[in-house]
């Protein structure tokens, strides 16, 4: 989507959207995909000083154009990075409190922000089973949480069939009395807008529409009653520059397909 | 490939799949699915505490993810408490002491000092929990050769049981710095599995493992030209 709103696939409108929440000097923690890339992409843009921590075991990444990992776990991910140290002690970081944002695509979302990267269906006969958790569960536990996926009604559900890695759990303060007692979900990234969550019953709510886009469709793709901000204000554009950055990162489209 | 072939009915892990340019392992999907085998379940740094657990020697760690979530309801052997000292909520993880493990490294000498370049996952806290390691090297060097640089050394010896040297012994997955997956021989093990994920994958293993009379079949039939282009991009980490 460029200025004339069509030139640019719903990925890369994730992507772009989504890498300009993250601020210069914050420290992430990026999962594969448009997470990954994003985070890059803020890099290469308006924040030169942000740290990229990968699951895989790695402080500091500095991802190469056209050399896009298919897993956080390859070497890929540590070309001129600080540090390379344990998966165990690179997910402890968020554990001690030393990353300020976790970054992550989902399957399915729902009305608090929990995702479901487990099962589709019921979980002793599922019609689905995903891939899993990985370290999805200890980044949505530990840090604060910015999610990127497209926005369609079977992955924006009233509850998830199953709680892979938390959101606020039932809303409220549900939470923090279930023991967690940092982070939580921070903004949902689509390619129709941008959500956030109530401050009290910590309800999803539709903040920003992206251009040409209608707070209806919104709707209509949602498999819940939505918050909607009283006054929408609506994104800017994916410029020329973020979009040739982006596409110099992945010429191949290996995440943004 | 280990539900597959018979090998395992239970697998425990974090995560189960085939990295994001070939989708979620439709071998897995249908084991799993169909209740032939199981998938359990753990957050990764829960999986990495428990290995942690067992090399320490003691019988659990507290963790404070999983709680909250869907993940803990299924999984018996990891209890909430409070905190004693805090009155905190936490979650404590059995160790995981493995039967055998099996690591492979970039070098090791016959003792099983081993050196690993690169990322170290959670290898260390493996050999250490496990009851039997055995170790797989792209080469075995010698012990002097360790002596030279112990600060490379992430494996003591004292922790191994057995050692092999087996070139390339991560193909067609990546060993750091010295090969990268083989793409192609990936993207044609994906599309055969997804067409008919049970007998794609018995195919696979007949051809590539009961087939090859020996590791250099084996890798004669990985090719040549797939091996050195993956060396090729291995070695370029190091470019610079």
């Amino acid at each position: 989507m460029t200025t004339n709103g069509s030139a640019c696939t719903a990925s890369e409108l994730l992507a772009v959207i989504s890498a300009r929440l993250l601020r210069d000097g914050q420290v992430v923690f990026a999962g594969v995909g448009i997470p990954l890339l994003a985070a890059t992409l803020a890099q290469r843009l308006h924040a030169p000083g942000l740290t990229i921590l990968f699951e895989g075991g790695v402080i500091g990444a500095f991802i190469e154009p056209g050399k896009l990992p298919p897993s956080t776990n390859e070497q890929r991910c540590t070309r001129r990075a600080n540090m390379v140290l344990g998966s165990t002690e690179v997910l402890l970081l968020l554990q001690r409190g030393y990353v300020d944002v976790g970054f992550m695509g989902g399957a399915q979302i729902d009305q608090y922000g929990n995702l479901n990267s487990s099962f589709i269906g019921d979980p002793q006969r599922p019609t689905s089973r995903l891939p899993g958790t990985g370290g999805g569960n200890d980044i949505a536990s530990l840090t604060q949480m910015i999610v990127a996926m497209k926005h369609e009604k079977r992955r924006f559900v009233k509850a998830v069939d199953f709680v892979t890695s938390p959101g606020f759990l039932s809303g409220g303060d549900s939470r923090r009395e279930a023991g967690l007692t940092a982070g939580g979900m921070f903004r949902v990234v689509t390619d129709l807008g941008v959500l956030g969550f109530d401050e009290h019953s910590k309800r999803m709510k539709l903040l920003a529409l992206h251009p040409g886009v209608a707070a209806d469709r919104v709707r209509e793709n949602t498999g819940f009653a939505l918050l909607i901000e009283a006054d929408l204000p609506v994104t800017d554009p994916p410029t020329e520059n973020e979009l040739a950055v982006l596409r110099d990162l992945d010429p191949d489209r290996l995440y943004t397909a | 490939m280990l539900f597959a072939s018979g090998a395992s009915r239970h697998i425990l892990t974090s995560w189960f799949s085939q990295g994001i340019v070939w989708g979620v392992s439709r071998v897995m999907r249908l084991y799993a699915e169909t209740g032939r085998a199981r998938f359990e379940e753990w957050s990764h740094l829960a999986v990495g505490l428990r290995f942690r657990a067992g090399a320490m020697g003691v019988p659990f760690l507290p963790i404070r993810s999983m709680m909250g979530s869907d993940l803990i309801g299924r999984l018996p052997d990891a209890r909430q408490i409070d905190c004693p000292f805090t009155g905190e909520k936490l979650v404590l993880v059995p160790a995981l002491n493995p039967d055998v493990a099996l690591i492979h490294v970039q070098r090791c000498d016959a003792y099983g000092n081993a050196q690993i370049d690169g990322l170290p996952f959670m290898d260390l806290d493996l050999a250490l929990a496990a009851n039997r390691v055995i170790l797989t090297t792209e080469r075995i060097v010698s012990n002097g050769q360790i002596r030279r640089s112990p600060d490379h050394t992430k494996i003591p010896f004292l922790a191994v049981d057995a050692v092999v040297e087996v070139p390339f012994g991560s193909a067609p997955h990546e060993c750091y710095g010295l090969y990268e997956p083989l793409f192609k021989h990936l993207d044609r093990y994906a599309a055969q599995t997804r067409q008919d994920p049970d007998q794609g994958c018995k195919d696979y293993l007949e051809r590539y493992f009961f087939a090859p009379k020996s590791w250099t079949e084996y890798l004669g039939l990985l090719g040549l030209d797939e091996l050195l282009e993956s060396s090729r991009r291995g070695r370029s980490i190091y470019d610079d």
